[in-house]
């Protein structure tokens, strides 16, 4: 890719480019939102079930966020490097481990700190009608939670959309496609590159969106307690 | 011949542990954290001194709290690239100052929003008192602010940190050094044959994060005033 060509070439941003891989935009936008989703519920999952068994033991907490602390320092490309060797160049897996392990810090941490911020009053109570431990969190403390786990899925996606363009590295697909092909042609595309970061950063702010407003909708106590 | 004896002939090669041939760990690790330490460096000069004084007399609240959130959704990888891409047709040096401003550009939001953060969370009554006893208004932002929001801030600088160890490490694709990442990137360009390369770099990428992210903790603990080391010593043992 160096050293760098000199180029007269081609404007800054050309519809017409847009224009001719139109389907090819929405087929790497599928693939982005996919591995994207994929990541977060992965994590989502792994995240509630630690998350579990952390607010039952302190100890169990404490090595549960120094471990995801420690994956989250892990830089992006060096997670894929160590991983491609046993899972593949190309393979999902090997994209959405990284990206999976990533949210782990952030969802733990918020659900845990979501579910201990729930009145006592509210955990006897629900105790004295005789709910069990895991109908307790399922029904009454998770809910409860429901905005800071959400506030914590929103950076949570925030983070992974930007990090699913590296994943192009792999030859795989998403928006990080259009990114790495505009410095791979004889000439660079800018177009190609301006979709390619304009796209993940739009896609970024409208999920970021969509979660704020689903939030809103699940937990609408919590906006009448923010305007009380 | 398998992925862990091809990974381990790689670091056995002639001048892998060499600091002065390109080809060495060591020199690639320098590069690194070069790039890295720099970047960083230019960030605090450019967000530190206004974000105290903007904090001090409150002022652009809103950016304070957006910034971090803009900043995350900006892709580090479609930022190194653009950058490089927009040097190159400019026909100015690629090889250094792209990866650079793409750094800095990262580097930027969170220490801006932990500088700010930091300063207005402190007890108006400190300042005010501060204020009583004579103190110019430069003086409290230098004096007070600046070291009792000092965890805040580093707490901001390691997150800023982490960001660029890992894009200096993108930035092997456009970047002719581009520290450790080099490795990865060449490895592969090689395809099969480069995935013994792939794994050492990755794997000398994830140390130097994982021994960054300790020296780090170390210096919080160093520069941290004593007074408020003190302080939440007692807290957190509460």
């Amino acid at each position: 890719m160096f050293p760098v060509p000199a180029q007269g070439g081609r404007p800054l941003f050309e519809w017409r480019w847009v224009d001719r891989h139109l389907d090819e935009i929405f087929e790497r936008l599928g693939e982005h939102i996919v591995l994207t989703a994929a990541a977060l519920a992965i994590g989502l999952v792994v995240s509630i079930g630690v998350s579990a068994i952390s607010l039952r033991r302190r100890w169990f907490y404490v090595i549960a966020l120094s471990t995801a602390g420690s994956l989250y320092v892990i830089p992006s490309l060096g997670a894929f490097a160590v991983l491609v060797p046993f899972t593949g160049l190309t393979s999902f897996t090997t994209a959405v481990i990284p990206l999976a392990t990533y949210t782990l810090l952030i969802l733990i941490r918020n659900i845990v700190t979501g579910v201990e911020q729930v009145p006592k009053e509210v955990r006897e109570a629900a105790i004295g009608m005789g709910f069990t431990r895991s109908r307790l969190l399922w029904q009454v403390e998770l809910p409860l939670a429901l905005p800071v786990v959400i506030a914590g899925l929103r950076v949570a996606a925030v983070t992974t959309i930007g990090l699913v363009t590296v994943t192009s590295m792999l030859g795989k697909g998403g928006l990080g496609y259009f990114i790495r092909n505009g410095i791979q042609t004889a000439t660079p595309n800018p177009t190609s590159i301006i979709v390619g970061v304009g796209l993940s950063v739009v896609l970024a702010v409208v999920v970021d969106l969509l979660l704020w407003l689903g939030g809103r909708a699940l937990a609408p106590w919590s906006r009448k307690a923010a305007s009380r | 011949m398998s992925i862990i004896d091809q990974t381990i002939e790689w670091f056995g090669e002639p001048n892998r542990w060499s600091w002065t041939d390109p080809a060495g760990v060591p020199y690639r690790t320098v590069e690194h954290l070069q790039f890295s330490l720099l970047a960083l460096a230019i960030s605090a000069v450019l967000t530190i001194p206004p974000a105290l004084w903007l904090a001090h007399y409150r002022r652009a609240q809103f950016l304070a709290t957006s910034a971090v959130n803009i900043g995350r959704a900006i892709p580090s990888f479609g930022l190194v690239i653009l950058f490089w891409f927009l040097a190159s047709r400019l026909e100015v040096d690629t090889t250094f100052w792209p990866l650079m401003l793409a750094l800095v550009a990262l580097a930027l939001p969170p220490l801006f929003t932990n500088t700010y953060a930091g300063v207005i969370q402190l007890e108006q009554e400190t300042v005010d008192a501060a204020r009583g006893t004579g103190h110019r208004e430069w003086q409290i932002m230098l004096r007070l602010e600046l070291p009792l929001a000092s965890p805040v801030i580093l707490a901001g600088a390691r997150v800023a940190f982490l960001q660029l160890v890992a894009t200096v490490a993108i930035g092997a694709i456009v970047n002719d050094g581009g520290g450790l990442g080099r490795y990865i990137v060449d490895g592969f360009a090689l395809g099969d044959p480069g995935h013994g390369e792939i794994l050492a770099g990755g794997i000398a990428v994830v140390v130097l994060a994982l021994v960054c992210e300790g020296v780090f903790a170390l210096v919080t603990r160093w520069v941290t005033p004593r007074g408020l080391a003190i302080q939440s010593r007692a807290e957190t043992r509460s």
